[in-house]
């Protein structure tokens, strides 16, 4: 038994059915930890941002609901990490990097240095001219071209 | 549209149709990088990823609808009928102003549709639809006024690295001092020559006098100390001339640095409160203080040393083709192979050095993180887990400099490597033209004496290109403020106020944007003069935003601010402003007196009119206890007065300049009631007879306004006096009854209702 379920309607809000029957629409899922914990810690929220439910471990859910809550979690997530640097256009910022991202090759703009960021460990954080977030997961994991290409900008 | 998809996209349409806009959008449904095309034609959507050529289209019809959202830098338009949603794009933030314009087109056309139902596609003449005539530009699509030549979104500051030729920007600053420029071009020519003299002396000196000596000769007295004579005179020459030199040019640099801050500074005050609210203190700082300085010294020093260096290789070159040019072809060839050499290590330390200083920044992160909370670090016991991130930060500071100090302890024995290596082949060659007879041995030493000189100025010259690099990022910066035009820009032909203003404020249909946010929408406001309005509303929903704009702190997006039937944009900034009186919740005291303080608004007020507002602000009286009364000194932020006297202070700043309109932005919430209390008799004395805009937390501090004004998402809900609204028992009776409640719990917990006692 579900401890809640979750449905998308016709103009694709999500539409939350808690245990006790009530119905909530729209609702948002959201990871607690997104970078450090992804399968720990998501919830339901309503349009006003009250916590309707919360989900203490996703691998505990029944594969289907899993999977739905996943995708509702994964339409609000963005944060693409960046594998490789292809290019940037310059040592100096602002610069533009061409990267290979888990979502795709792309090409954001780096305004300055500050806004690299090392988040706890090895995670390092990045915010791109327009407020985009990408991340690098693990430095020292990256080849040889990329890691020098970050280095002058760390 | 790109070219590539031009033909594609005619193949398309059906007959007559015309596309009316596009955006290119750069997220697929799984957000994964994927351009997808989106194209608006008169009577259809299509789509299509770049890549698979998946056409799909929707017929336009009413009731269509299109929702953009953003959350976490991603953007999401949704296009929905009454039935449901029929597709969702995204994509990055970036591409915003883009797809909001095409939004914009599609509503055009919606709202066209529904007034001219049956005309489907347009009209029959085919009209162009009145959006499609906004000139746009070519690569970020941002909407261009027709007198632009380039697109403001485009050109806007941080979307080119900084380039060399940035510091000719300078050229507008050096101007001025041409001729004093040119002096010391003059003069550096003059300088420099001298100091090529002597050892083209050393020629005759080896040739006449020292070699016809060791071949038995006698040594000439008289043609010794008139060769003597000639290199102390050069050297004399040469330290006169160096002096002039510079001395002008560094008043020269000095001068253009000082100009270069003043104006930049002078330029950052009359921009709108948009741009600080966009920048840090601390960057906005380092660029009028440390970039000014270092342009300065890079005009002073750098670019004087590197020009004096080129002047003299360049002289020295002549005189060198001039004594023999064979020689002096052996001799300045290898020059530009060691000048690359240097500048190759150069560049590599250089990286280095730039990355010293991002260490060295995280160190004094530790620090500034730390320090100012100490209480928090003390309390929780965290002082070992600081020190060690202290520790960590300097050890990497260590392993940085312990890296760079590798190359760096190589560089000089290189350069001095380089030198001998250059004088070697110079020697090597010499001698042999000399055993040859082709040259004198003075010749040759002449050639060494040289040579010597300008190698010890490669490694000087090869410091250039980062100084140039460096300068032109600083011009950069600079130039970046000084371009940047005042979004609250002064009216060419201003309309003067009348000597006496009425205080009447009229909002006409007064819309306010950031970025695609609507925050305040189709507000009309009608304030007499003398009304008192109190502005009420959860915290975001434009209260804060109405009253910058009525400061005119920005502009706004749609309608028009009125005072007294004059668009406030019609009068001067600072004109307006003088009207208005502003207190705000955290009140700003300046360093310097308490009179100081108070006369800021008006400089030239006597010291009667001074006390006399400290009186009426229930000032006074404090201020008189203050061992220095109105002389005594207050901090930065007002150190040693409690908040309720510095609110008071400023109440008395703005009482001073008798403005004929006030506002009061939560003037009353960060002190306790009891510190309410004084404040509101001051307030009291302040509001009387002046057409007042209140924002306040705390509704009973409200009661006395003439007209409650209910803001919710930047609309006005509700409008009318206390017991009007609270008969209606609308959005103002929820947000009374929910403090009142709040209230009673205080008083039953042992607080006091003395503010209800107060306001009532």
């Amino acid at each position: 038994m579900n401890p809640f379920d979750l449905q998308r309607d016709a103009f694709g809000l999500w539409v939350l059915v808690l245990a006790d029957g009530t119905r909530h629409s729209p609702v948002t899922a959201v990871r607690a930890y997104p970078v450090s914990a992804p399968d720990q810690g998501a919830a339901l929220m309503d349009a006003d941002g009250h916590e309707l439910q919360w989900v203490p471990d996703l691998l505990a859910l029944a594969p289907d609901l899993q999977a739905t809550l996943r995708e509702a979690l994964e339409e609000r997530e963005f944060l693409p990490e960046i594998l490789r640097l292809d290019t940037v256009s310059s040592l100096l910022t602002p610069s533009t990097w061409t990267v290979q991202t888990d979502r795709g090759t792309t090409q954001f703009m780096l305004k300055g240095e500050e806004d690299i960021r090392r988040l706890t460990g090895t995670v390092l954080l990045i915010n791109d001219a327009n407020g985009v977030q990408y991340m690098i997961r693990d430095l020292a994991a990256m080849d040889k071209h990329s890691r020098k290409l970050l280095d002058r900008f760390l | 549209m790109p070219d590539e998809w031009q033909a594609e996209v005619q193949a398309r349409l059906q007959h007559n149709e015309n596309a009316t806009a596009w955006v290119l959008v750069d997220l697929n449904a799984a957000l994964k990088f994927h351009k997808i095309a989106l194209i608006l034609t008169d009577r259809r959507i299509l789509t299509a990823s770049l890549s698979e050529k998946n056409w799909q289209s929707w017929s336009l019809a009413q009731g269509q609808r299109l929702r953009l959202t953003d959350h976490a830098g991603v953007g999401q338009l949704e296009l929905s009928d009454a039935q449901g949603r029929l597709a969702v794009w995204r994509f990055t933030l970036g591409l915003q102003d883009a797809v909001f314009r095409w939004v914009a087109q599609f509503e055009a056309q919606q709202s066209h549709r529904a007034q001219s139902p049956d005309s489907v596609p347009a009209d029959p003449q085919g009209r162009p639809l009145q959006a499609a005539h906004v000139f746009v530009c070519p690569v970020c699509q941002a909407s261009l006024s027709e007198d632009d030549d380039e697109c403001p979104v485009c050109s806007r500051e941080d979307l080119n690295p900084p380039s060399t030729w940035t510091l000719l920007k300078l050229w507008r600053f050096a101007q001025p001092y041409k001729r004093s420029l040119l002096i010391g071009f003059l003069l550096t020519l003059a300088s420099t020559a001298a100091t090529l003299v002597p050892p083209y002396l050393t020629m005759p000196l080896m040739d006449e006098v020292l070699i016809p000596y060791q071949n038995g000769a006698d040594i000439d007295p008289g043609l010794v100390s008139l060769y003597l004579l000639g290199l102390f005179a050069s050297g004399l020459l040469a330290w006169g001339l160096g002096w002039a030199k510079t001395y002008i040019l560094a008043l020269v640099s000095e001068r253009i640095g000082s100009d270069l801050r003043t104006t930049t500074y002078e330029h950052l005050l009359k921009l709108s409160l948009e741009y600080f609210g966009g920048r840090r203190t601390g960057d906005l700082i380092a660029r009028i203080g440390s970039e000014t300085d270092r342009i300065n010294v890079f005009l002073s020093l750098h670019l004087l040393d590197f020009a004096t260096d080129v002047l003299m290789i360049l002289m020295t070159a002549v005189i060198l083709f001039y004594i023999n040019p064979t020689l002096a072809l052996v001799t300045l060839l290898p020059l530009p192979f060691i000048g690359w050499l240097i500048h190759v290590v150069r560049e590599k330390l250089r990286t280095g050095f730039e990355k010293i200083d991002r260490v060295w920044a995280e160190v004094t992160n530790v620090l500034t993180d730390t320090i100012p909370g100490i209480r928090v670090v003390k309390a929780f016991a965290q002082e070992d887990r600081e020190s060690q991130r202290f520790k960590d930060a300097n050890a990497h500071n260590l392993q940085v400099n312990d890296r760079i100090n590798r190359v760096w302890s190589l560089f000089s024995p290189t350069v001095t490597l380089m030198t001998e290596i250059g004088l070697l082949v110079v020697w090597g060659f010499g001698i042999w033209l000399v055993s040859d007879d082709q040259i004198t041995v003075g010749v040759l030493t002449a050639f060494l004496a040289y040579i010597g000189r300008f190698y010890s100025r490669l490694d000087a010259m090869s410091r250039i290109v980062s100084n140039t690099q460096k300068a032109a990022a600083g011009a950069k910066r600079i130039f970046d403020i000084l371009d940047h035009v005042s979004s609250v820009p002064e009216p060419l032909n201003p309309v003067a106020l009348p000597p006496h203003v009425q205080g009447h404020i009229r909002l006409r249909d007064a819309g306010f944007r950031y970025g695609n946010r609507a925050v305040i929408c189709q507000l009309n406001l009608d304030i007499q003069p003398g009304q008192m309005i109190g502005l009420v509303g959860h915290s975001g929903s434009g209260k804060s935003t109405l009253v910058n704009l009525i400061c005119r702190f920005y502009d706004l997006s749609e309608g028009a601010i009125e005072l007294d039937g004059t668009d406030i944009r019609q009068l001067k900034v600072a004109d307006y402003r003088r009207q208005i009186g502003l207190v705000l919740q955290e009140p700003f005291l300046f360093f310097g007196t308490i009179a100081d303080n108070i006369a800021y608004g008006k400089p030239e007020a006597t010291r009667e009119e001074i006390v006399a507002a400290a009186r009426a602000a229930h000032a006074h009286e404090f201020i008189l206890r203050m061992p220095q009364g109105y002389d005594s000194l207050v901090g930065e932020r007002g150190q040693g007065l409690s908040g309720g006297e510095r609110q008071r202070i400023s109440i008395a700043r703005a009482l001073l300049i008798n403005p004929r309109i006030l506002i009061l932005d939560e003037a009353t919430s960060a002190v306790d009631t009891e510190t309410e209390k004084e404040i509101q008799k001051a307030l009291d004395n302040l509001v009387r007879g002046r057409t007042t805009i209140a924002i306040a937390h705390r509704l009973s501090t409200l009661r006395k306004a003439d007209r409650l004004v209910v803001m919710d998402k930047g609309v006005v809900v509700e409008e009318g006096t206390h017991d009007v609204l609270m008969e209606a028992q609308g959005a103002y009776w929820r947000l009374y009854e929910a403090q009142q409640r709040q209230a009673e719990a205080v008083a039953v917990l042992g607080g006091s209702d003395e503010d209800k006692k107060v306001s009532a």
